[in-house]
């Protein structure tokens, strides 16, 4: 196993190009996902989807506009790919999170799966898809085609604890300069995904950026619905067991 | 200010952004908070068209506190140069400058110049004199004298005083009423600017069409200069007045022009009344001192480059081979001569002006008079399909079969299909290399006009006619590279930096003579080819190499990074602070060195005082660095190459919902105006709002290279308009929802986005909304949409004849428009 | 109000179509039939265990080709066989089907043609031993997922869905079932619709919201009306066959109902982003230690540093 390798998006260096976007969806050979007019600041892409693996927010505000990359999280538990009854999303060696579409069937069970709304099945095609960390662009040494587009280095690639070290410190400087919002999303090992492969540095609350402020993975109350479903399974048995008693 | 920079040049933007993270405080000022505002340390929002006001008052406000960077100005600048006695000022006469002739619609600038100064060429007919641009670099008529000065600037014909004075109504209040810019917030800026300039610390000032875009743009531009020249923010790093330029080699389109008035190396074009002669045009455009003082050289090396063996001393070179114009041919003087029926033919290269030029529909309506047209393009533009499915088509205006235009649509090869060099914003040349051979029948315009050359001069081989000789002469010998038989690219940029006798690649311009033993055809690019080797395509990456990189590209002139350098160090040659230093005086060597190449004679000392005899560069002083000006100086006051005044004025834009406060001068006098059909001015209140117009990172200009590609046009999929939140109420418009924007020329439809970043401003005394209007739709396209130019008029500025785009007036109303 | 991105839900909706809910309605009754069919089988109660069989036999038939419809072609339910997985329910589930259709196939089979044999038995077994677990696989199905309507219900849905079967199970049978065999599906079809009822009643107490509004809301009191009159039905019928057969329909429409409710209430708590952000934003807030950022940005607020946009001029 290699090193950790993803992404640390400081949004408050993002100048909204959406360079990410389209060269993503260049390298990665990803359709368009509609020509739709949407009226919300100057995203008319929307959300993350099988056909956008980089989303760009803009959030306007009282003397700032906020602009933030989203991507697949590659979280540490990635509760799309325990639920994946295929085997098609798998860990990489470089510990992150890819669907091999040729293994994927289209169950769809990934989707409302996932605890940010990343990974979404691709209609006419029947799969699911999402980013995948450039995981051939990875192969070869090269960094993933979002992060090499992006001028102002809003993207960063490269070891997670490396990365994570370096967003410690940007939050410190920009707190520093008075910038009291500042804050890592994603960064902390103990939440409830384990922590991302893809943190952010936001300026606001998550949810103003459409990002749930504390993500849980499903499978982690897994046992537990077990225990419940194993139980009820047999309160079912014994019902029909009890339903033969002679005395009724 | 007017530049949308994270926006439009957003890979040069990571530069700022970089710049901001080591400490650098940016300051946007732009009639809207846009993605740059977003990065901003502060914002300013501006009523469009109100800049000369805004930045007038930091010149006074430089002038009335001492901020100006007092030894810098006195050596450097024309501060102290006496002006002559019959010049007068905007001050005496309301808002015009003496010399205006009121029937001609233009200034005699005879009165402009210096004290004791011969006139410069007299201001003739505008029709006989070519524009702006052609003597933009200032060269005076033949003058050994250098003009009279006062070093104390007291004197109150001086250049200083005369700022002064000039300046003086420009005050925060002014700006206030005129600009929508509350006064606390103006004072800001100017104390930020005073305050980050002098010797340890420098200001940069990055501009860009949101400033040319006006009937008085290149005023806007020089009152820049002037503050720069004043803080001592001009040649040294960190400093300067940055045109953020458009097209990726636009610089590179106007260093070798497709402009009709100058010549490569901005060499003026001959003109039929002044210049039918060599001798008449080198007597005419060869300064006394300065780099100018060999124009022979520049001019007769760029025949060698074209004629060859040809060119001869005994025919002057082939001079007589160049066309001659004879007036205005600008691109709208062409548009309007076309709508007239006087053009016949028109070669449309790597341009929209179906959508993108103002006044779109005059233009579809003037190609449909012509014979032929011929586009070349990546995809069939809006321009070369208006015949069929333009909006006159479908308004029934224009009807197919009775357009007797014949089209011809030739598919164009793309950037990454050829070879060739870009040259951008900072003078920098940089080689791309051909990723792959273009498809079906794309070919490259070097490739379409070597073979269109090869085939005429085919079919004239053996003409004796005098009139075939200029084509018959030129030398058309590019080596050609399978499999399109495509000329090498790099023979061509071989040729454009000029070989000497020997016939080996020249390294300098020093090295130009006009005694025709060089060939070159573009005197700045010279050595960008030294050594025989391409110095656009090196790529040395920059923390291999000093913090200047010299390496990396090849920048002209002669691979210098910071212009007028010598500036950088003061009138001693020591730099002005440790900090700052760049280039200095090496008084062991006796040499300038430094950073980056001096932009001055290498060893000319800094207490050189040129002597009788003493020619080009050795005519001027040790300690005046800008050597493209005859004086050395630079010009705080420009006596020469403005048509429209000798030092900037706010003038209302031609189409203003307000009178000028300033002055009786509503306008700028000299604008270009057009009165005519399809081109009807609104007047007066009739359109409430201002409207603007500008760009979208996701999409590029008149949109063939965006609104085509799927992956762009998704992100901006339809035409929209910005309005603030208090005008959707005020007109009832809806996010989201239609909107109809109107102007004496057309009605176009947008859909709305009601946006907190388009605030109201109060100007004088009353609100104003600003509509703004991204303008890169048109009919065609994944993404389509009505095209904003259509909205505006033909109203130019008089030196560059660029068109009003920036500033104008409209009305908006709820829904779509009728159809 | 909880904050959000202009309404737009953080969560996808889930892709699934009708078919899914009514194949949990399928397999549903199928697991709980097959169990009643065992167990009638070893009482000796043979009508009664032919009746389950077919219904157990049945539902599965019809699920195969709802999963394959869902998937969009055959091949692709092989995929599902590739590994195994615990932490993916439909992995498990996939693994149950794949041995609970073929047995309760050949335990139908072998009943029908009259030679149940050692192997007709051991299919029968298996099936009825699996049957439990085919009923409420499902729940945990769509409980391990980020849905706060399907997540958060995941103590009660495997109950509900137990009940659901049993209800369906023990009505159909009922129906299909001489009146004279068909006490012990009687008394199953009743516990089963009691068991649903309550099921639902704790889990809309507890989440509430998407149970209680909208079309999963209504689907819900639909399906509540159609279980409470089977259950009625159920011990009213006696021996009239009409009525219980009445029975076994309006039992196995709540029990249909129940999951297309269950459904419903997926897809709109997934689009609606309060239901997502609304638990987790106070969460965080009920932690007074857990977000450092927020509470340092707090006092610094009380402080008067301002914050970054007020720093503009
Ligand atoms: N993505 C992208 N990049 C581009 C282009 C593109 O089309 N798309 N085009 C290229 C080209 S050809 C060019 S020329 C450059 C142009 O680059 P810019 O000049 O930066 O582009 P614009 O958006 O036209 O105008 C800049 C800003 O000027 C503001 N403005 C309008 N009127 C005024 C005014 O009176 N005063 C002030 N201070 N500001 C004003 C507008 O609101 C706008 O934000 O961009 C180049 N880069
Ligand atoms: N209202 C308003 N109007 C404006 C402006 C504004 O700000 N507001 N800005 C003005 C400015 S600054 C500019 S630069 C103009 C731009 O306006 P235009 O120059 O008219 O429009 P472009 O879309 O840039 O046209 C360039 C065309 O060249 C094609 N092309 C690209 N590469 C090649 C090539 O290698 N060969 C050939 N033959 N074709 C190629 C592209 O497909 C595209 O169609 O618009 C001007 N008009
Ligand atoms: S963000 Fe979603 S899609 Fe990405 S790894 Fe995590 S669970 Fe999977
Ligand atoms: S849709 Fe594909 S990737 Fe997603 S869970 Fe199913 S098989 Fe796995
Ligand atoms: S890492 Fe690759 S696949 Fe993922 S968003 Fe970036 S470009 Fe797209
Ligand atoms: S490329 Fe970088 S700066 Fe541009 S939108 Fe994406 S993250 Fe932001
Ligand atoms: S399009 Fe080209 S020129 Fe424009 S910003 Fe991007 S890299 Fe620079
Ligand atoms: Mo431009």
């Amino acid at each position: 196993m290699t090193t950790r390798m993803g992404f640390f998006t400081d949004t408050s260096v993002c100048i909204g190009c959406k360079a990410c976007e389209v060269a993503c969806k260049e390298w990665n050979d990803v359709p368009d996902d509609g020509l739709n007019f949407l009226a919300t600041s100057y995203d008319n892409t929307g959300a993350l989807s099988a056909d956008t693996w980089r989303h760009v927010a803009f959030v306007e505000q009282p003397g700032r506009w906020l602009m933030s990359s989203d991507v697949c999280k590659h979280c540490t538990h990635a509760a799309c790919l325990d639920v994946c009854p295929t085997g098609a999303l798998f860990r990489t060696e470089f510990d992150t999170v890819v669907v091999q579409s040729d293994v994927c069937n289209g169950c769809g069970y990934c989707v409302p799966a996932c605890p940010f709304g990343v990974i979404d099945k691709r209609e006419p095609d029947g799969r699911a898809w999402k980013c995948t960390l450039c995981y051939d662009r990875l192969k070869s040494d090269l960094e993933p085609a979002c992060a090499k587009a992006c001028p102002t280095d809003s993207i960063q690639f490269g070891p997670l604890d490396e990365l994570r070290e370096r967003a410690a410190t940007r939050v410190g400087v920009l707190r520093e300069a008075g910038v009291v919002d500042a804050r890592l999303y994603g960064a902390d090992e103990n939440d409830g995904v384990g922590g991302f492969g893809a943190f952010f540095l936001l300026l606001d609350d998550p949810e103003v950026y459409g990002l749930p402020p504390d993500p849980v993975v499903t499978t982690r109350d897994l046992p537990g619905m077990w225990r419940v479903s194993a139980g009820a399974a047999l309160a079912l048995a014994g019902a029909v067991a009890a339903a033969f008693a002679r005395r009724w | 200010m007017g530049s949308n920079m994270a926006e439009c040049h957003p890979v040069g933007f990571q530069w700022v952004m970089e710049a901001k993270a080591r400490g650098a405080r940016i300051i946007h000022v732009d009639p809207r908070f846009t993605r740059t505002s977003a990065m901003s340390d502060a914002f300013v929002p501006i009523r469009a068209g109100s800049d000369i006001a805004f930045l007038g008052a930091i010149v006074n406000h430089i002038l009335s506190n001492g901020r100006e960077f007092r030894e810098y100005v006195a050596a450097y600048t024309n501060a102290s140069t006496i002006v002559g006695e019959h010049f007068r000022d905007t001050e005496d006469l309301d808002g015009l400058f003496s010399g205006w002739d009121r029937e001609a619609g233009q200034y005699d600038m005879e009165t402009w110049q210096y004290a004791g100064t011969p006139t410069a060429p007299s201001a003739a007919h505008r029709e006989e004199t070519p524009t702006g641009e052609a003597f933009g670099y200032g060269a005076m008529a033949e003058d050994p004298q250098p003009p009279a000065t006062d070093p104390t600037l007291e004197h109150p014909r001086c250049v200083f005083q005369i700022l002064k004075r000039h300046f003086s109504r420009y005050t925060p209040q002014v700006v206030a009423e005129v600009c929508g810019v509350p006064t606390e917030q103006f004072l800001e800026v100017a104390e930020a600017l005073c305050d980050n300039s002098g010797r340890e610390r420098t200001s940069a000032i990055c501009y860009s069409v949101g400033w040319t875009q006006h009937s008085v743009g290149v005023q806007y531009i020089r009152t820049a200069a002037i503050i720069q020249l004043l803080l001592g923010n001009m040649g040294r790093p960190g400093g300067g007045v940055m045109a953020l330029r458009g097209h990726a080699s636009i610089q590179g389109s106007t260093d070798i022009p497709t402009l009709y008035n100058i010549l490569p190396g901005y060499q003026p074009m001959p003109h039929a009344a002044t210049t039918p002669s060599l001798a008449q045009y080198l007597a005419e455009n060869t300064a006394p001192a300065g780099v100018w003082a060999d124009a022979g050289a520049y001019i007769v090396s760029l025949l060698k480059a074209w004629f060859g063996d040809a060119a001869t001393v005994g025919n002057d070179f082939c001079y007589g081979h160049l066309p001659l114009i004879s007036g205005d041919h600008s691109t709208y003087r062409t548009t309007l001569d076309m709508a007239d029926g006087k053009v016949q033919g028109f070669f449309v290269m790597g341009e929209n002006p179906a959508v993108g030029s103002a006044n779109g529909k005059l233009h579809r309506l003037a190609m449909s008079k012509l014979d032929w047209l011929v586009v070349r393009d990546l995809v069939e533009i809006e321009t070369a399909s208006f015949w069929k499915d333009g909006p006159e088509i479908d308004g029934g205006e224009l009807r197919t079969e009775e357009i007797a235009t014949e089209v011809f649509f030739l598919p164009a090869a793309a950037h990454t299909e050829k070879d060739g060099s870009f040259t951008q914003t900072q003078r920098m040349l940089q080689w791309h290399h051909k990723a792959v051979e273009p498809r079906g029948d794309c070919r490259s315009e070097l490739w379409f006009y070597w073979h269109l050359g090869r085939i005429i001069r085919e079919k004239l081989a053996g003409s004796t006619e005098a009139r075939d000789r200029p084509v018959l002469d030129l030398t058309w010998d590019y080596p050609l590279v399978a499999p399109h038989d495509e000329p090498d690219a790099e023979a061509v940029l071989r040729e454009i930096n000029g070989v000497g006798r020997d016939g080996r690649a020249l390294a300098s311009f020093a090295e130009l003579a006009d005694d025709g033993s060089t060939a070159c055809g573009c005197w700045i690019y010279c050595g960008c080819y030294a050594d025989e080797v391409n110095q656009t395509a090196r790529r040395r990456p920059g923390r291999e190499q000093s913090w200047v990189a010299p390496e990396w590209g090849w920048a002209w002139p002669a691979n210098r990074r910071i212009l007028y350098n010598r500036a950088s160090a003061d009138p001693a040659g020591k730099p002005w602070s440790e900090r700052k230093a760049y280039v200095w005086w090496d008084e062991e060597a006796r040499r300038w060195t430094g950073h980056d190449v001096p932009d001055f004679l290498a060893d000319l000392p800094p207490d050189h005082v040129p002597s009788e005899g003493d020619k080009g560069l050795r005519a001027l002083r040790g300690d005046e660095p800008f050597i493209v000006q005859a004086d050395g100086r630079g010009w705080l006051f420009a006596p020469n190459g403005l048509l429209d005044g000798p030092l900037p004025t706010h003038y209302e834009p031609h189409e203003s919902p307000f009178s000028n406060p300033l002055y009786g001068q509503q306008a700028n006098p000299a604008r270009l105006v057009f009165h005519r059909k399809g081109n009807r001015y609104a007047s007066g209140a009739e359109y409430p709002y201002v409207m603007t117009t500008y760009r979208l990172t996701e999409h590029h200009t008149a949109g063939g290279m965006s609104r085509f590609q799927a992956h762009l046009a998704e992100l901006q999929p339809e035409m929209f308009c910005e309005v603030s939140p208090q005008l959707a109420a005020e007109r009832g418009l809806t996010n989201g929802g239609w909107a109809t924007i109107t102007s004496p020329r057309t009605a176009i439809e947008a859909r709305v986005l009601v946006t907190d970043r388009m605030a109201p401003l109060t100007v004088q005394g009353r609100t104003l909304h600003q509509v703004g209007l991204p303008y890169h739709w048109g009919w065609k396209g994944l993404s389509t949409g009505d095209a904003a130019n259509d909205l505006f008029p033909l109203a130019l500025d008089p030196n560059v004849s660029i068109q009003e785009v920036k500033a104008s007036t409209c009305d908006i109303r709820p829904g779509r428009r009728s159809r | 109000m909880t904050r959000d991105y202009y309404g737009r839900p953080v969560l996808k909706e889930p892709v699934w179509k009708w078919y899914i809910p009514a194949y949990f309605f399928t397999g549903g009754l199928a697991g709980a039939s097959s169990t009643l069919a065992l167990a009638a089988r070893a009482s000796g109660n043979r009508p009664l265990a032919r009746s389950a069989l077919l219904a157990s036999s049945a539902g599965i038939a019809v699920s195969g080709p709802l999963l394959v419809v869902d998937l969009g072609r055959p091949a692709r339910f092989l995929g599902m066989l590739r590994v195994a997985k615990p932490t993916s329910p439909m992995s498990v589930g996939s693994w149950l089907l794949a041995v609970f259709g073929p047995a309760s196939a050949i335990a139908a089979a072998t009943d029908v043609s009259g030679r149940m044999g050692r192997v007709g038995w051991a299919a029968a077994a298996v099936a009825g031993v699996l049957g439990p677990a085919v009923s409420t696989y499902t729940a945990v199905l769509v409980a391990d997922t980020a849905i706060p309507a399907w997540h958060d219900a995941y103590r009660e849905l495997p109950f509900l869905f137990a009940g659901s079967s049993a209800a369906s199970a023990g009505g159909v049978a009922l129906a299909l079932t001489p009146v004279g065999d068909a006490a012990p599906a009687r008394r199953l079809a009743v516990v089963g619709a009691l068991a649903e009822l309550a099921a639902a009643r704790s889990m809309e107490s507890r989440v509430a919201g998407p149970y209680e509004n909208g079309q999963a809301g209504r689907l819900a009191r639909a399906a509540e009306a159609c279980t409470a009159a089977g259950a009625v039905a159920a011990l009213a019928a006696g021996r009239r066959r009409g009525v219980a057969v009445g029975a076994g329909a309006l039992l196995a429409a709540g029990s249909m109902l129940t999951r297309f409710s269950v459904f419903r209430a997926g897809f709109e708590s997934a689009a609606d982003p309060a239901a997502t952000i609304g638990p987790q934003r106070a969460r965080l807030e009920a932690v007074p230690g857990d977000e450092p950022v927020r509470r340092r940005q707090a006092d610094e607020r009380v402080r008067g540093v301002p914050s970054a946009h007020e720093r503009r001029i």
